[in-house]
C-alpha cells in the first residue's frame, strides 16, 4: 500500500485532477439521475466538494479541507489562488467591452453599496450580540465584508484575536453560502445577464463565492461577476478601517 | 502554437497582478487592488474585434480556452479546500451575520440591476 500511496503523493497534482474528475462525474450523475438536470451538475459538484472539505476537517483538524490529506495535497495547488486567478482571467476571453461599458455604472455603484451594506449588517448583528466597543463592532462588520477584510481591519484597529477569528468565520459563512445558494436563487433575482452578474459580483464580493456561484449558474457570466468582485476586497480594506470605523465611533 | 495562447494569458495575468499589487501599495493596503480585473481588461483588449492588428491564431486560442474551460474543475477543487469547519465553528453570531448579509445582498441584486430602467 505504501508504494502506491507514495506514487499518489509524489504526483499530487495529477491525483487532484483525478479526484476532481471523479467528483464532477458523480455530481453530474446525481444531477441527471435524481433531479433530471434541474439542479446543475457543477452546483452539486461544489456542494459535494464542500462536504468533503467538512469531513476532511473533522478527520484531520486542519484548515485546508481535503488538501490536508497527504494524497490530496494537490487540491491545494489546483484550487489555490494562482490557478484560480489564471482561469478567471481566461474566462474574459470573448467577453464584450460593450457589455462592460453598458453596466459599468451599476457595477461600480454595487461595489461601494455592497461593501457598506455588508459592513452595516455585520455591525448590527455584532451590536445585537452585545458588543459595544467600536473596534469589535467594526472588525466583525469587516468580516462580513470578506474574510480578508476582517483580519486586515482587526489587526489595523488592534482587535483581540478571538474577535478576529469570529470575523473570519463570518466571512467564511458568507463565502460558502454564496457558493451554494446562488444557483438556487439565480432565476428569482434575474441573474442571467452580464449586468446582473456585475451587480452580483459587486454586492457579494467574496472571490471564491462569486467564482463558484456563477460557475454553477452560467460560466459565460463569470468574467462580469469576477470583474467587480476583484475590486471588492480592496475597497473593503480601504474604507472599512478608515471611514466606516470612524462612523461607528460616532455612535459608540 | 498552443503555448502562445497560454503565454499571452500568462502575460496578461502577471501584468494585471503586478499593477494590482502596485495600486495596493500606493493605497497602503495589504491587498491586490483589482489585479484580476486589469488582467481581464488586457486579455479582452487583445482578443477584441476592435483590435485588428493583433490576431490570435486558432490553435493559440486553444491555450486560452482550455483554461477557461478548466475553470469549473478548479472552482470545485477550491471548494474542496475550504475551511468549512471553521465557518461552522465560529458560533451562532458568525452564522447569523453571514446568513443575513447574503440574504439581504441577494434582494438588492434585482433592485440595482433594474435601477436605471425606471
Amino acid at each position: 500500500m505504501d508504494i502506491f500511496q507514495e506514487v499518489l503523493v509524489n504526483n499530487n497534482l495529477i491525483t487532484a485532477f483525478v479526484f476532481v474528475g471523479l467528483t464532477v462525474y458523480i455530481a453530474y450523475f446525481i444531477s441527471h439521475k435524481f433531479t433530471e438536470g434541474r439542479f446543475h451538475g457543477s452546483a452539486i459538484a461544489i456542494i459535494l466538494a464542500l462536504l468533503f472539505a467538512y469531513l476532511a476537517g473533522l478527520f484531520t483538524d486542519g484548515e485546508k479541507g481535503v488538501a490536508d490529506i497527504a494524497i490530496l495535497s494537490g487540491i491545494g495547488i489546483l484550487g489555490g489562488s494562482m490557478l484560480r486567478d489564471f482561469a478567471i482571467v481566461a474566462t474574459a476571453y470573448g467577453a464584450k467591452f460593450s457589455d462592460l461599458k453598458s453596466s459599468g455604472v451599476a457595477g461600480v455603484f454595487s461595489l461601494f453599496f455592497g461593501v457598506i451594506l455588508s459592513f452595516v449588517l455585520g455591525a448590527i448583528v455584532a451590536v445585537g450580540f452585545g458588543y459595544n466597543d467600536p473596534v469589535s463592532i467594526s472588525t466583525i462588520g469587516a468580516g462580513t465584508v470578506t474574510f480578508v477584510v476582517g483580519p486586515v481591519t482587526g489587526s489595523a484597529l488592534g482587535a483581540s484575536s478571538d474577535i478576529i477569528a469570529l470575523s473570519i468565520a463570518a466571512g467564511l459563512v458568507k463565502s460558502i453560502l454564496v457558493m451554494t445558494v446562488t444557483p438556487i436563487v439565480a432565476k428569482q433575482i434575474g441573474l442571467d445577464n452580464p449586468k446582473s452578474a456585475m451587480v452580483f459580483g459587486g454586492l457579494m464580493g467574496t472571490n471564491s463565492g462569486v467564482a463558484a456561484g456563477l460557475a454553477a449558474v452560467d460560466p459565460k457570466l463569470v468574467p462580469y461577476g469576477a470583474m467587480t468582485a476583484t475590486f471588492y476586497t480592496a475597497v473593503g480594506c480601504l474604507i472599512v478601517p478608515s471611514l466606516l470605523f470612524f462612523l461607528v465611533g460616532l455612535f459608540f | 502554437m498552443v503555448i502562445y495562447g497560454i503565454a499571452l494569458l500568462g502575460i496578461c495575468t502577471l501584468i494585471g497582478l503586478m499593477l494590482g499589487a502596485l495600486l495596493g501599495s500606493l493605497f497602503g493596503i495589504d491587498a491586490n487592488v483589482g489585479g484580476i480585473g486589469i488582467a481581464m481588461f488586457l486579455l479582452m483588449f487583445f482578443s477584441s474585434s476592435l483590435n485588428t492588428r493583433f490576431k490570435i491564431g486558432n490553435i493559440s486560442e486553444k491555450g486560452i480556452t482550455f483554461w477557461s474551460m478548466i475553470y469549473i474543475p478548479i472552482v470545485v477543487a477550491m471548494a474542496a479546500k475550504q475551511n468549512v469547519i471553521g465557518a461552522l465553528d465560529g458560533g451562532l453570531m458568525a452564522l447569523i451575520a453571514g446568513i443575513i448579509v447574503v440574504a439581504v445582498s441577494f434582494i438588492f441584486i434585482p433592485i440595482i440591476t433594474n435601477f436605471k430602467k425606471r
